[in-house]
């Protein structure tokens, strides 16, 4: 295995568990909702990590947010992911995931070189799954989605298991190129005390749209294609049959309902 | 409370305390069923650091102390106290060579430690020798360049599973308690075995065995200070790690107490949450009351102790006995305010009940401590101090 | 153009089932706007062409006999697109459909929406497209109103198959493939069908965070193999551990239709609800009686999980003694 530099883009996304929506309005309550890094993203840098341990080389996160964002690229950094780098500018707000892929890009692009680029398979809140893919076409480089197995380097080329519909497959593309590591692939490690000491003081380095060098109308809302137009609750749809009397007599009442369905003797009683 | 941490402090305290919620608590049921040694938990720690919180940065550590050790101990015991006591058993068995090791002995050993890589224990109670150390009877004679270790040591903790073991063991028995000294024995010094894994009502998980010195030859620059201060070097030890079993104490406790109360705000009986109940809520206010009383003295106790104050025996034994008798308390009232959920094993707080009892005893019984501290006093005060 | 396409998968010489899905919402938006329907295959196999045809206006045929790659497929869409100017493209939310439609997206500089669980119009043509969103707490409303095509991928099992067209025609595409191809495919490992046993089941039945504990989702397994039922899961219960995750059913799990679905200590998330909305005979057993899963079961059975598997483990295998049926309960 050859060194690397590895880019690692990972988001801020609110805590899947705490995220709530008010039942009468269907606004998001976003108060008091801790912001962490995006689950699956974890994956992702545990694979850097270890393809570092075995080649040595360099892992940079990147994401875009606001100003608070850093504080996903500092765990990144607990975890041992050698820099970050920040987008953090006004005008990337309310990008779409063909902006937000844009400026990532843009951003890689202006590291000065780079060899993999390592993805979650979808983050917990938009939960598309497109700006892996995405980021790819834009640096014009092959990608593959839901990396299953550790991958292996042989020279300039890399070998990719990856999860398909239709089963697994190995696929073997050229550096640099990018990764979408799918959920359950490795077990992430949890950060080392020397590591939150490091990401405490360490300098991020945050980028504007000037740094990446980025069109005004490829990014934040002016570069998004796509518009949110509104947010409903889920309609209610006409109750089902609900069977009364103690969970024996449900459950009695049930199977006479379901008599024809079932195998062999579950009609009756014994 | 607020017991004004360090930045550093505070790391150390979350970082526990995550490891505690993601790794230790899934598993701590299982690990308690099954006795089974939390090997890959403490590999967790390892990674993590955990291990270099109280060994000086010039031997690996992160520059830390007893109080940061307690730090740690307290959050993992919320979650199981088998797997803090594992962790703490390494501070237990590395602190006679931090305190009495040689430069090179210091060198050699605790970079080990710290990195998690050696995990330690110490061998200092026998058959004969509990309470009383007055009845030690493992040898140490010295034959050329090595001493000659034989005897049996009891229930000691990662007995079997530790690298490194400190042993006190008697290099002139004819002197009795001041003729003992301590050793630094690794585990695959020849004539050395274990017992099998004593059978434990709690902290199941960690390993207690005994400890078999049978002709075990221990290279003399093992010796850890001079011959004849293995004595002082224990209780030296202990005083050093009694406000870490106060920790213990305090972090079952405490996960007790919260089992206890997120059960009683959920259990509803008569039409209401149990803990509307004034009988429920007084039990909550004094578990609460003692045990965060419990915290402060271990907590003052460890911070006097890594200030460099000699004069601690006292205070680490009352810390010791205040935090294990409220703990216990607290473990019982918790079993109690649960009722017959309290009472099954798909809750977490009989094991805690199990789990704290041995704070009462290990390292010195209360009642030693107690011994400790009246004599302290009554000392004291013929010195008209 | 005024046409609709979809993108249509296929892989051995056989259409992934979610093209149907495809081609029966895509007839339903073309005839809205008055245009027609095209489907786009990327097979040198004529009989998927002609398969094809039974349903869509045209069908346009990439011949190419090399595996499916992203990359040769995702240049050769785009070029497709850029040449007949569809004003919509639908892909199925399937794996390939997921990882292929960004990169055509992004090749095309336009909007993608994920994962859509109901399309409109609206008077001008703007594909109004819903979703689940927030774990499918809410739903919702995206458009791409500036830039063409409009695409999006749809939700497998969330759209129903379509009537027959009057035959289409099959359009031979140009196609100058890469002479070099920088990703490779080295080697497949097909999935075993037995390690897909939701695919096609009569009976499901399916556990979820109610389950509470990995026993009694072996109780559930136990049940299950006494109705002769697969094993399905929420995504709850798989994240719990209790179950593999082949057994997720939803939108980003395995979608199944089966006669009879049992639902067990599922609160009835649309994530999971696309998963098994269409099967014939719903029953959902929850604790919480206004869990929004009795909105859509048949028949609703409120009561705790495990004692519903007990009793229904006690129906179904009577000739066993009923004295070990009690164990572990203590009410």
């Amino acid at each position: 295995m050859r060194a690397l530099r590895i880019i690692v883009c990972i988001k801020q996304v609110p805590h899947p568990d705490e995220a709530k929506v008010d039942p009468e309005t269907g606004l998001v309550i976003r108060d008091g909702v801790p912001m962490v890094l995006n689950p699956n993203d974890y994956f992702a840098i545990e694979e850097s990590l270890r393809l570092k341990e075995t080649g040595g080389g360099e892992g940079v996160a990147m994401t875009m947010g606001p100003p608070a964002a850093e504080a996903v690229l500092r765990e990144a950094i607990s975890l041992g992911v050698d820099d970050g780098v920040l987008l953090c500018h006004r005008s990337f707000a309310g990008a779409d995931t063909l902006a937000t892929a844009y400026a990532l890009a843009r951003g890689i692009e202006c590291l000065g070189g780079y060899d993999l680029v390592l993805t979650g398979s979808r983050s917990t809140d938009g939960e598309t799954g497109q700006v892996g893919p995405q980021i790819a076409e834009f640096l014009g480089i092959p990608h593959a989605a839901e990396l299953i197995r550790p991958v292996e380097v042989e020279g300039d080329h890399l070998l990719a298991w990856h999860q398909t519909d239709y089963g697994q497959e190995l696929l073997q593309m050229p550096l640099p190129a990018l990764l979408t590591v799918a959920k359950g692939m490795n077990e992430p490690r949890l950060p080392s005390l020397r590591g939150k000491m490091r990401a405490k003081k360490q300098a991020i380095t945050v980028w504007g749209p000037e740094e990446i060098k980025a069109d005004p109308d490829r990014i934040g809302l002016a570069g998004s294609p796509t518009r949110m137009l509104e947010t409903t609750l889920p309609a209610r749809k006409t109750r089902s049959k609900m069977l009364e009397g103690s969970l024996a007599e449900q459950v009695a009442a049930l199977l006479h309902e379901l008599a024809d369905m079932l195998p062999g003797k579950a009609g009756g009683r014994p | 409370m607020d017991y004004f941490l360090s930045e550093e402090q505070q790391m150390i305290k979350e970082l526990a305390a995550q490891i505690a919620r993601e790794k230790v608590r899934p598993a701590a049921a299982e690990l308690d069923e099954r006795e089974e040694f939390p090997r890959e938990i403490l590999k967790v720690l390892a990674q993590s650091d955990l291990f270099g919180v109280w060994i000086p940065e010039e031997y690996g550590g992160l520059g830390g102390g007893i109080f940061e050790q307690c730090l740690v101990v307290e959050e993992l015991s919320k979650a199981c106290g088998g797997v803090a006591v594992s962790y703490a058993a390494s501070a237990l068995g590395s602190v006679p060579i931090l305190l009495f090791g040689n430069e090179e002995q210091k060198k050699k050993y605790l970079p080990l430690v710290a990195s998690g890589e050696a995990l330690a224990a110490f061998a200092l109670t026998e058959a004969e020798a509990g309470s009383d150390a007055g009845g030690l009877r493992t040898t140490a004679r010295l034959e050329g360049d090595v001493y000659i270790l034989n005897g049996v040591k009891q229930w000691i903790t990662n007995g079997g599973e530790a690298d490194l073991y400190t042993v006190i063991a008697l290099t002139d028995p004819s002197k009795g308690i001041r003729g003992a000294s301590a050793f630094i024995v690794e585990k695959d010094a020849p004539g050395l075995s274990f017992g099998p894994k004593e059978r434990k009502m709690g902290i199941r998980s960690s390993a207690t065995t005994e400890v078999i010195f049978q002709d075990c030859p221990v290279p003399r620059e093992n010796l850890l200070g001079r011959p004849g201060q293995g004595f002082l070097a224990a209780m030296a030890t202990l005083d050093r790690t009694r406000p870490g079993i106060g920790a213990q104490a305090v972090g079952i406790g405490t996960g007790a107490l919260e089992a206890a109360l997120q059960f009683a705000r959920e259990r509803r009986q008569f039409g209401q949450p149990i803990a509307s109940f004034q009988a429920i809520q007084h039990k909550l206010a004094d578990m609460a009351t003692r045990l965060e009383a419990a915290r402060a003295l271990v907590y003052a106790v460890a911070r006097m102790i890594d200030a460099g104050q000699k004069d601690i025996s006292m205070a680490a034994a009352m810390a010791k006995t205040f935090a294990s008798d409220v703990a216990m308390e607290a473990a019982v009232e918790a079993v109690q305010i649960m009722g017959g959920y309290g009472y099954m094993r798909d809750y977490p707080v009989e094991k805690m009940m199990r789990d704290v009892k041995v704070t009462q005893i290990y390292e010195g019984t209360n009642e030693i401590q107690r011994n400790i501290i009246a004599q302290e006093l009554i000392k004291r005060a013929a010195k008209g101090r | 153009m005024k046409e609709v396409w979809v993108y249509a998968e296929s892989e051995g010489g056989r259409l992934h089932p979610v093209v149907s899905e495809l081609l029966g919402e895509g007839r339903r938006l073309a005839e809205r706007i008055g245009g027609s329907l095209g489907a786009v295959l990327a097979s040198s196999h004529a009989s998927l062409a002609e398969e094809l045809a039974l349903w869509a206006d045209r069908v346009y045929v990439i011949q190419d006999q090399s595996p499916y790659t992203d990359e040769w497929q995702g240049q050769a869409l785009a070029r497709l697109i850029e040449a007949y100017q569809p004003g919509i493209v639908l892909f199925g939310g399937t794996r390939r459909g997921k990882s292929l439609a960004p990169r055509v997206a992004a090749r095309l500089r336009t909007g993608l929406i994920a994962d859509c669980t109901s399309l409109r119009l609206d008077d001008g043509g703007l594909l109004l497209a819903e979703l689940p969103t927030f774990g499918g707490r809410l739903l919702t409303t995206i458009a791409c109103p500036g830039h063409r095509p409009q695409m999006a991928t749809l939700a497998p099992g969330a759209f129903a198959p379509g009537p027959k067209g009057s035959g289409g025609e099959i359009i031979n595409c140009p196609w100058a493939a890469p002479e070099v191809r920088a990703v490779e495919v080295v080697a497949q490992e097909p999935l075993p069908e037995e390690d897909r046993p939701l695919m096609g089941a009569e009976i499901v039945i399916a556990g979820g965070r109610g389950i509470g504990s990995r026993a009694n989702f072996a109780l559930l397994e136990e049940v299950a193999s006494l109705l002769g039922a697969a094993v399905g899961a929420s995504r709850a219960a798989v994240d719990a551990g209790w179950v593999e995750p082949e057994g997720l059913i939803g939108q980003t799990g395995v979608i199944v239709r089966p006669r009879l679905y049992i639902a067990c200590g599922i609160s009835g998330a649309t994530q999971h609800v696309v998963g098994m909305q269409r099967s014939e005979v719903i029953v959902a057993v929850n604790k919480d009686p206004k869990a929004p899963i009795f909105d859509l079961a048949t028949y609703g059975v409120v009561g705790d999980c495990r004692q519903f598997l007990l009793e229904l483990k006690r129906h179904l295998a009577p000739s066993r003694p009923v004295d070990e049926e009690n164990e572990g309960e203590n009410d």
